[in-house]
């Protein structure tokens, strides 16, 4: 009888995707660029539950008693704020890293389910701003097409300082992408690899941005909402300094959120997961006695009415989607499978975003690839899966005796971990535990 | 003649005033009286009239200028004329950091010196500076033309694209891609315009201008590049 061999064994260290990414380095010579957002596995809303109401609290009945959904935005400084019909929007992706089809279909979704879209970092086009209802204008450091008046023809107005995947970093096209249209609206050079500045060009720190939140209110008249949205890192502080500074709305991106190209090393490996940093915004929007007045709205892996609905129980106004609305529109689906295994990989693992060859028609600037995308089937499908979200959050409310999204709170939940117990701030399911906060 | 003086009204109530202007009126010249240093006057605008400022302006004056000329008769602060996209803004004083930041069109002129970063991002403005500029000046610069009759200071022009810098004095140092390229009478001409334009002509010889631009080595991610930064 053979001598008995331990099972080949693979590290818990060296496992093959490292394997795989150091034998790619060593080949190239240069960091791995991709799109989406952490593919690591991260504390999330999955670790929390809420507790339904049962002898001490009573639910609402579902289809018969109200559980409105309608936020607004902006009500701080802005003489015309936001009313969304669900808060639930479309976050910022740009046109060149997204195809025209592509912004045009989430304009159309977001406006039939009467919520908003935003433009991103490469301009307004005509296509978005004529199909979105609410369409909300990025001012980025890159100030692509950045122009008074698309500032104008805007219904908010959203400064951005940072995001999610990539907090402290700038944004990034490449030459595939670059088409005759996305360079002329970005006033560059066809063809080349484009990199978007990290800090803004004429404001650093806290007391140039309210000037400069200043300068954009004059030139608006006072009228649009102005969001300031940063990546999480230092959520008490950045939200602290965003309301000081005079934002009517702070959005906070955390390190799921997705991005059109960046360096892999950035996306998992600088800030924090939206679990962690929607309780310290909160709170400093609570110590300035701005909570409610300044909105807060957070986005980063949010996939759901129950993700939409915890974030919202934990302080939050209104989530913002980006991944999960590409994904409604066509993203990463099955039924190209052949095209996705021709390109080097599976559907729902595409994320050469950058390389514009999306079979999907999505992330591409390829005239032929695009057209596979139907803006109007594809914002109906979306318009579809807003409803579903909205749906269950309401669903999830009622069961906890709500009668608006807003009066969620985090006593509403539990979590299933120490870890997001901890991060969430509620307490261990099964406890009264809030490590760090009760007991020890 | 509009007059507006800023001790006794609120500056939201000019900048209102200066927007509800038609392209046809017949109000073509503002005076703004006792700017002290407020940031965002003349903001905005989108009509053919003068806005003279008699005295120091803050942050971001003349912001987003699109036909209107905006004159400053002293200082400006950060950001003067960023992103204009048409017109012109002409500072009798100096200008601080940043002027022209990525602005897309029109003519910034400043009689003075600017400080760091003048015509950051610039996207096809003309900037014309009678003094000298401060350190990365035209930075990430895309379009446009940056005339300097004074020196430049460190990194000029790193990392830039399409844009046309000529320097008459000494540069203190050249910023990543950025070289000096020869001055061929195309440029001289080009020098002399921008000079008229600014009021300059006549005062200096286009020919004493040293010309810098990209050198498109940065245009394509290259490891052998990484050393560039
Ligand atoms: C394709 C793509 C392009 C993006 N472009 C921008 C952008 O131009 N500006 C910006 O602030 N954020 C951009 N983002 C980030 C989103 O605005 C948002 O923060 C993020 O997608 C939210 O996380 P989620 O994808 O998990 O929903 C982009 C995201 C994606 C997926």
């Amino acid at each position: 009888m053979a001598t008995p061999r331990t099972r080949p064994r693979f590290s818990a260290t060296f496992t093959p995707d490292v394997m795989s990414e150091i034998r790619r380095a060593a080949a190239t010579g240069i960091y791995d660029i991709r799109g989406a957002g952490a593919k690591r596995a991260l504390p999330h809303f999955d670790d929390l539950l809420f507790l339904g109401a049962s002898v001490s609290r009573y639910p609402l009945e579902g289809y018969r008693e109200r559980c409105d959904t309608e936020v607004i935005l902006g009500s701080r400084f802005a003489s015309k704020p936001i009313r969304l019909k669900t808060p639930v929007t479309i976050a910022g992706m740009s046109f060149g890293s997204l195809s025209a089809n592509a912004k045009e279909a989430l304009g159309r979704g977001a406006s039939l389910a009467g919520t908003s879209t935003t433009t991103g970092d490469g301009g307004m086009t005509d296509e978005e701003r004529g199909h979105s209802q609410t369409l909300v204008y990025q001012y980025l450091p890159s100030r692509y097409g950045m122009n008074p008046d698309d500032l104008r023809r805007a219904d908010a107005i959203e400064v951005v300082i940072g995001q999610g995947a990539k907090p402290g970093g700038g944004g990034m096209l490449l030459g595939q992408k670059i088409t005759e249209r996305v360079a002329g609206m970005r006033c560059l050079p066809p063809g080349i690899d484009q990199r978007s500045a990290c800090r803004h060009p004429d404001w650093t720190g806290p007391d140039d941005l309210e000037i400069k939140l200043g300068e954009l209110r004059e030139i608006t008249d006072w009228e649009k909402p102005i969001y300031v949205k940063v990546g999480a890192s230092r959520p008490y502080y950045d939200t602290a300094l965003a309301a000081k500074s005079g934002a009517d709305v702070v959005v906070l991106d955390g390190m799921q959120g997705g991005t059109a190209a960046t360096q892999d090393v950035f996306i998992e490996n600088v800030g924090i997961p939206i679990l962690a940093a929607i309780r310290p915004a909160v709170q400093a929007l609570q110590d300035l006695g701005l909570h409610r007045k300044v909105q807060l709205v957070v986005s980063g892996g949010i996939r759901s009415g129950a993700d939409m609905a915890k974030a919202l129980a934990l302080g939050a106004d209104a989530v913002a989607i980006g991944t999960a609305a590409l994904i409604a529109l066509g993203d990463n689906d099955p039924a190209y499978e052949a095209e996705y295994e021709a390109l080097g990989t599976t559907a729902g693992a595409y994320d050469d975003w950058h390389e514009g060859n999306d079979p999907a028609g999505i992330t591409t600037q390829n005239p032929e690839l695009m057209k596979r995308l139907d803006p109007e089937r594809a914002g109906r499908r979306l318009a579809n899966y807003l409803s579903v979200m909205t749906l269950e959050a309401q669903t999830i409310a009622r069961a906890c005796g709500k009668s608006h999204l807003h009066n969620l709170e985090p006593e509403d939940l539990v979590a299933l971990t120490i870890e997001a117990a901890a991060m969430a701030g509620v307490p261990l399911a099964g406890t009264d535990w809030i490590p760090g906060k009760t007991g020890f | 003649m509009p007059a507006f003086d800023l001790h006794e009204r609120p500056l939201r109530e000019l900048n209102r005033a200066l927007h509800a202007l038609r392209t046809d009126t017949n109000e073509t010249l503002w005076r703004v009286a006792n700017p002290d240093g407020r940031h965002s006057i003349a903001v905005g605008l989108d009509a053919p009239v003068t806005v003279e400022i008699g005295g120091n302006a803050g942050y971001y004056c003349g912001g987003m200028n699109k036909q209107a000329t905006v004159i400053v008769h002293g200082s400006a602060g950060v950001g003067v004329a960023e992103n204009m996209m048409s017109g012109a803004v002409h500072v009798h004083g100096d200008a601080s950091q940043s002027a022209g930041a990525t602005a897309h069109g029109g003519l910034l002129a400043i009689y003075g010196n600017a400080g760091s970063r003048c015509g950051i991002s610039m996207k096809g403005i003309d900037i014309v500076v009678r003094g000298s500029i401060g350190h990365l000046s035209a930075f990430m610069a895309q379009a446009g033309t940056l005339t300097v009759l004074g020196d430049a200071g460190e990194a000029l022009g790193d990392s830039l694209y399409e844009a046309r810098l000529y320097i008459r004095g000494t540069v203190k140092s050249l910023g990543a891609d950025c070289i000096e390229k020869p001055m061929r009478d195309e440029h001289r001409a080009q020098v002399y315009a921008k000079l008229e334009a600014a009021g300059l002509a006549g005062e200096v010889d286009p020919a004493e201008f040293r010309r810098y631009g990209s050198a498109r080595q940065l245009y394509h991610f290259h490891v052998d590049n990484a050393g560039a930064y």
